[in-house]
């Protein structure tokens, strides 16, 4: 374990995410998993309502989905799986016990590569398991104040699936870029949204701080809560401080606890003492039969892998020829990306592309709350556009305002041209409109002469303005020297 | 025998609340039971395959297709309470 360079301290961190599935039914039952608009307790049948003497089957596309995933985070596939019951009483639990995987889960021993601030890290991937979500709570007090909490049972029983990292990572940073580029490899594979705010992707995370010259213990501090990228690391910069200061004070190693992330104050507030796995008194599930995982079937599932994110990026950078920034841009946006995938398809500037995308595009997309597949100005509009600009149709000034419009109307670019005129490049055109600018301004012809080269650029704006942006900027620049010169 | 400790802790990890006489009763009982057990691991099942269930049954699978629900009221009809479309619970601390 390498140190960190704060003074004497090493953090070790690992993550825990689950993981919501994508596929049509609940893990064990035909309840839809796509319940997120449906009005509260309207998709539950005996089987996730946990009633007695029901029988789960088991969802073999969320079988394959956990495999796939494993596959993609380089782990083994054992020969055998099964469920097992984790017991615990809390109301969100119908049964009193959730179906997990304790023992044998589908995928074990995998790693996933990623690199922050330039250095290569391996970060090992400790198991990929499957299990059943809960049921939603709401808490809340009634009218005569009494507290109560409230039950809507239509996520329990959906496909959870939950990634184990090993306590590799050694930073915030490390654990923000794990869980970014875990995310983006569930969105690839199509298993999950991976959408954090929606709580399709949780993040909880386990964090220890040990003196750099003494052992690293057992104990770690659990925290909870997090329901960004941001908010994970900012609850990890926060534990970290927390924890050395515990050391500081003489009075460590911290205390092994649950700590909640809480976002409006920037801290994690204690919960509760950590329950420790036995507990939980695992047991093999009686109602479902074990699995063989034979090497035809995960042959099978490998063969669907798709392209993954870090292979793309790669191909991205060096094939397409993009920055590595923006390739990354458009990696951490699937949408982004088909976008991007779209326009250069009949266009042979990929960088002017992306340019446009990650500079104009995007930002027009966030001022109007909008996703890419939700553009009014679509990949084909876009190359439209720069068409016109490389034919000098349009100036790069003009073709950046005739976005905006198709942006703000969903003209097409030829459209707003036709009304609006095309750039002008005409020599004897742009003469006039100078010669009209230097003789209505005299005092800044004056300032010119006397020295103060900024006037030009009071001037080529009169000359912008007088030809409603239109004129070629380098030749107005050009005019403007040759006249005064 | 079990010690009363480990009585105590099972009993409030089932939510059960036992009176001192139960917790007795317990300490005695589950000891016997967990005798039994005792006796069965004394068996050398080391020539046998791991076995986590009885039924000779492998990969039983269901397709992904979406069927039935139950009607709302239905679903709320053994809750003890309700509120709106809610089964209603005694308030849970969030922190558990």
């Amino acid at each position: 374990m390498a140190a960190r360079a704060n003074g004497g301290y090493q953090v070790v961190i690992g993550l825990e995410v689950h993981a919501q599935l994508l596929t049509e039914s609940k893990m064990f039952c035909a309840c839809s998993s796509r319940y997120a608009d449906a009005p509260p307790n309207t998709v539950v049948c005996p089987i996730c309502l946990g009633m007695p003497g029901v029988l789960p089957v088991i969802n073999e596309q969320a079988v394959e989905m956990t495999i796939l995933t494993g596959l993609a985070l380089n782990c083994r596939i054992p020969s055998h799986a099964k469920f097992d019951r984790k017991n615990y009483a809390y109301p969100d639990l119908m049964k009193w016990y959730q179906i997990s995987q304790y023992d044998l889960p589908f995928c074990v021993g995998g790693h996933l590569d990623v690199t922050v601030d330039g250095i290569n890290r391996r970060l090992g991937i400790t198991r990929v398991h499957l299990e059943e979500d809960t049921a939603r709570m709401i808490h809340g007090r009634d009218e005569t104040g009494e507290d109560y909490s409230l039950l809507d049972v239509n996520r329990s029983g959906a496909p959870l699936m939950e990634i184990v990292s090993e306590p590799d990572m050694k930073t915030a940073a490390e654990a923000r870029e794990y869980l970014m580029s875990l995310r983006n490899i569930l969105v690839y594979l199509d298993v999950s949204t991976a959408n954090m705010q929606e709580g399709a992707f949780r993040c909880d995370a386990n964090i220890s701080v040990w003196p750099r010259d003494g052992e690293i213990g057992n104990s770690k501090v659990e925290v909870k809560n997090m329901n960004s990228f941001r908010s994970v690391y900012r609850a990890l910069e926060f534990e970290e401080e927390r924890q050395i200061a515990v050391w500081e004070s003489g009075e460590g190693p911290p205390e092994q606890e649950t700590r909640g992330w809480h976002e409006a104050s920037g801290t994690t507030v204690s919960q509760r003492t950590k329950e420790y796995a036995h507990d939980y008194r695992y047991f093999a599930e009686p109602d479902l039969p074990p699995l063989v995982l034979d090497k035809a079937w995960v042959d099978d599932i490998a063969a669907r892998m798709p392209e993954l994110p870090s292979v793309l990026e790669t191909r991205l950078i060096e094939t397409v020829g993009i920055r590595a920034d923006d390739a990354r841009q458009l990696i951490n946006n699937r949408e982004l990306l088909r976008y991007f995938e779209k326009a250069t398809a009949g266009y042979g500037d990929p960088q002017r592309v992306a340019n446009w995308i990650t500079r104009d595009l995007v930002k027009a997309l966030g001022d109007a709350g909008a996703s890419p597949s939700e553009s009014p100005v679509g990949p084909g509009d876009l190359i439209e556009l720069l068409k016109l600009e490389d034919s000098n149709r349009v100036s790069g000034k003009m073709a950046r305002d005739i976005f905006r419009t198709m942006f703000e109307t969903g003209r097409s670019a030829a459209d707003i041209v036709a009304q609006q005129g095309e750039q002008i490049t005409d020599q004897d055109e742009i003469r006039q409109a100078v010669r009209k600018a230097i003789q209505e301004n005299p005092k800044a012809v004056a300032d010119f002469q006397a020295g103060k080269t900024q006037a030009a650029g009071f001037l080529v704006g009169q000359v912008m303005r007088a030809t409603r942006g239109r004129a070629n900027p380098a030749r107005v620049n050009e005019l403007i020297a040759a006249e005064l010169g | 025998m079990l010690d009363p400790e480990v009585v105590e802790h099972v009993s409030q990890l089932a939510r059960l609340t036992l009176s001192d006489e139960e917790k007795d009763k317990m300490r005695v009982e589950l000891s016997k039971t967990l005798e039994h057990f005792r006796a069965l691991s004394e068996l050398d099942t080391s020539a046998l395959p791991p076995t986590a269930q009885v039924i000779p049954i492998e990969n039983n699978m269901r397709e992904d297709a979406v069927g039935d629900c139950l009607p709302k009221d239905d679903v709320l009809a053994n809750a003890p309470r309700t509120r709106g479309d809610y089964i209603r619970v005694p308030a849970v601390l969030k922190a558990f």
